[in-house]
């Protein structure tokens, strides 16, 4: 049943239903393509029984005509969630042992639906990286490979475990977080397809905080429709998340259409830069043929603040997440360090050897900013800066339906490549500007570039408007004919 | 179809021209102890100029005139909601403290406050 693997949600999801397998026979067959993959580091727990036991009453259910819309789909579920009684540590040292008694709001929406757990995913420390290298547990190997070379690639993050074990096949799909790009970058180095929806659909209630403002979660999967499904069980309005939006879930699966007659495409004559692989420029260019080909006009627009956008975010961000990251003090959970006098020295030791060196850089940064007379020159200037590229979308948008860009400006690079912090931040250039105006963008894969990777396209919707961004998605998805899989080497 | 190119370099971090304001290690100090991060002065020495690498990158928000801009604080246009003021959670001290590293007597064991 090891094919089983190569199949969509969507296909499982029917063959389940039209009783061509059983959902036992899809969990037993990820279980074990989990366990032959350790090699890729793309998990920090596995639950093989949680996938089991999902199987067992999706079985049940199919017998007795009522299987809920994610029965007898297994998913990797990305270790910032909080899953009741299995370890949730965001990839970091200081959450080391910590069991949540509770389950975050988007995993429980996913168990409602009938799915089921394969294991927590390896990601960034508390989802702060671009590469997977920022984790407790050590990277994340991509299952793709550079052609003719075995060098160890990343498969981008904060996501990384994420795109990983969907690209290797060893999930069918997973969560994913993204706060700058956190989905998206690692999709387009995977080659898989991932939405983060508009801030505020999914609750961030059980999700392990970084920068509340921007985080929002999202799915990650092989395919537009699959993330369309994922996304419908995923989101939905939650009172215990302040910043949860009240309103219905739209029937995304249902209205997908790669039919865009009558649409325009923009085109942010900004994101066309200058150093930027010709590989990625060409298949921007391709992928504007693509969106006509399927009935769309595309408009050059501008986002004149576009270049502002990666500093205004790593303003915003390391601020919230000085603030958020508080919490950890070795009083209520994770990491204590024994062995200090008084209660301010054990705060200060547990900080330290609980947290790695990006996260504490960050936690730096945000402080100070947030300091007294700082303030004001940094923190609110950013804000300032970033109502104003909420407004060159709100203009943009006046002209356009949906906005299409490159998703990363790079393919993949090699573990270890990338040690300056800025160069590293820089992967996001593309996918940053969305997460500060709160817009609902995806990656899809588009093509190989000359060495063998994946490369990914961006679309960027209005307000709400996933399902434009879905439909793209697919017009692109079906002119791609993106078919190319990492060989196993692992 | 195709516009100009912009330079990467206009988004590539460049050093500004020299900050103004440059984080000294006392400072660097100072901000590690408002964070509650114990850092030895080799970290310190190697944090300070890292971060006045990335100050240095974000200043470049200086040059954007946001004169009369309101800064953004809702990301998406929505009234804050209110609850009713009622308890609706509680008698779940074991489920509280579950994860301390110490627990003692129904509460949170710390290193002793006060003399």
């Amino acid at each position: 049943m090891s094919e089983l693997t190569t199949r969509t949600i969507a296909e499982l999801r029917d063959g389940f239903r039209g009783g061509d397998f059983t959902a036992r026979e899809i969990a037993e067959a990820y279980n074990a393509a989990v366990a032959a993959a350790k090699t890729l580091n793309a998990f920090t727990v596995e639950t093989p029984d949680d996938a089991l036991a999902a199987a067992e009453a999706a079985d049940k259910a199919r017998g007795s005509g009522d299987a809920p819309p994610l029965a007898g789909i297994p998913l990797g579920i990305k270790d910032l969630f909080a899953t009741k009684g299995v370890d949730t540590t965001a990839g970091s040292r200081i959450l080391k042992g910590f069991k949540p008694p509770y389950e975050s709001k988007v995993t429980a929406n996913l168990r409602d639906a009938g799915a089921g757990m394969l294991g927590k995913l390896n990601m960034d420390e508390f989802a702060m990286g671009s590469s997977n290298e920022t984790s407790a547990y050590g990277p994340v190997i991509s299952p793709w490979r550079r052609k003719g070379s075995n060098i160890g690639l990343t498969p981008g993050g904060s996501s990384g475990g994420s795109a990983a074990a969907v690209a290797a096949r060893i999930a069918p799909g997973a969560t994913g977080t993204d706060t700058g790009g956190s989905i998206r970058q690692p999709a387009a180095f995977a080659g898989i397809c991932g939405i983060k929806p508009t801030y505020g659909r999914c609750s961030r209630w059980g999700i392990v905080a970084f920068a509340s403002s921007l985080d929002q979660a999202g799915p990650m999967a092989k395919s537009v429709r699959d993330c369309a499904i994922l996304l419908e069980a995923m989101a939905g309005f939650d009172p215990r998340d302040s910043t949860s939006l009240d309103l219905p879930v739209p029937p995304w699966e249902k209205n997908l259409s790669s039919n865009l007659s009558g649409k325009r495409v923009g085109i942010p004559k900004e994101y066309r830069i200058d150093g930027v692989p010709q590989d990625i420029n060409a298949l921007w260019d391709q992928g504007i043929e693509w969106l006509k080909d399927a009935g769309a006009t595309p408009v050059e627009i501008s986002l004149p603040h576009t270049k502002y956008a990666l500093p205004t975010y790593y303003i915003i961000a390391p601020a919230e997440a000085s603030s958020n990251l508080a919490r950890y003090d070795g009083v209520r959970y994770g990491l204590r360090q024994e062995g200090v006098k008084t209660l301010d020295d054990m705060y200060s030791a547990t900080r330290a050897e609980g947290f790695g060196a990006e996260v504490k850089r960050r936690i730096m940064i945000g402080t100070y900013v947030l300091s007294a007379g700082f303030y004001d020159a940094y923190f609110t200037k950013a804000q300032k800066v970033r109502a104003l590229i909420k407004q060159d979308f709100a203009r943009a948008f006046e002209q356009c339906d949906v906005i299409l860009t490159p998703t990363a400006p790079s393919a993949a690079f090699g573990i270890g490549e990338t040690t300056d912090p800025l160069a590293m931040y820089l992967n996001d250039v593309f996918a940053v500007p969305a997460s500060l105006a709160g817009l609902p963008a995806m990656s899809v894969p588009g093509g190989l570039d000359g060495q063998g990777l994946p490369l990914g396209l961006h679309l960027i919707g209005n307000e709400l408007d996933e399902q434009m961004v879905l439909n793209a998605g697919l017009a692109i998805e079906e002119r791609a004919g993106f078919a190319a899989r990492p060989e196993r080497w692992w | 179809m195709k516009p100009p190119l912009a330079p990467l370099a206009a988004f590539r971090p460049r050093r500004y021209p020299p900050r103004t304001m440059s984080v000294t290690n006392q400072q660097v100090r100072h901000i590690a102890k408002l964070a509650r991060i114990a850092m030895s002065d080799d970290e310190i020495e190697r944090l300070a100029p890292e971060i006045n690498n990335i100050l240095g990158w974000v200043e470049q928000l200086g040059e954007v005139n946001t004169d009369g801009v309101e800064p953004l604080t809702a990301v998406i246009d929505q009234k804050l909601r209110l609850r009713d003021d009622v308890v609706n959670d509680g008698n779940i001290r074991d489920a509280v403290l579950a994860n301390a590293p110490e627990a003692q007597h129904g509460f949170f064991a710390v290193p002793k406050v006060i003399e």
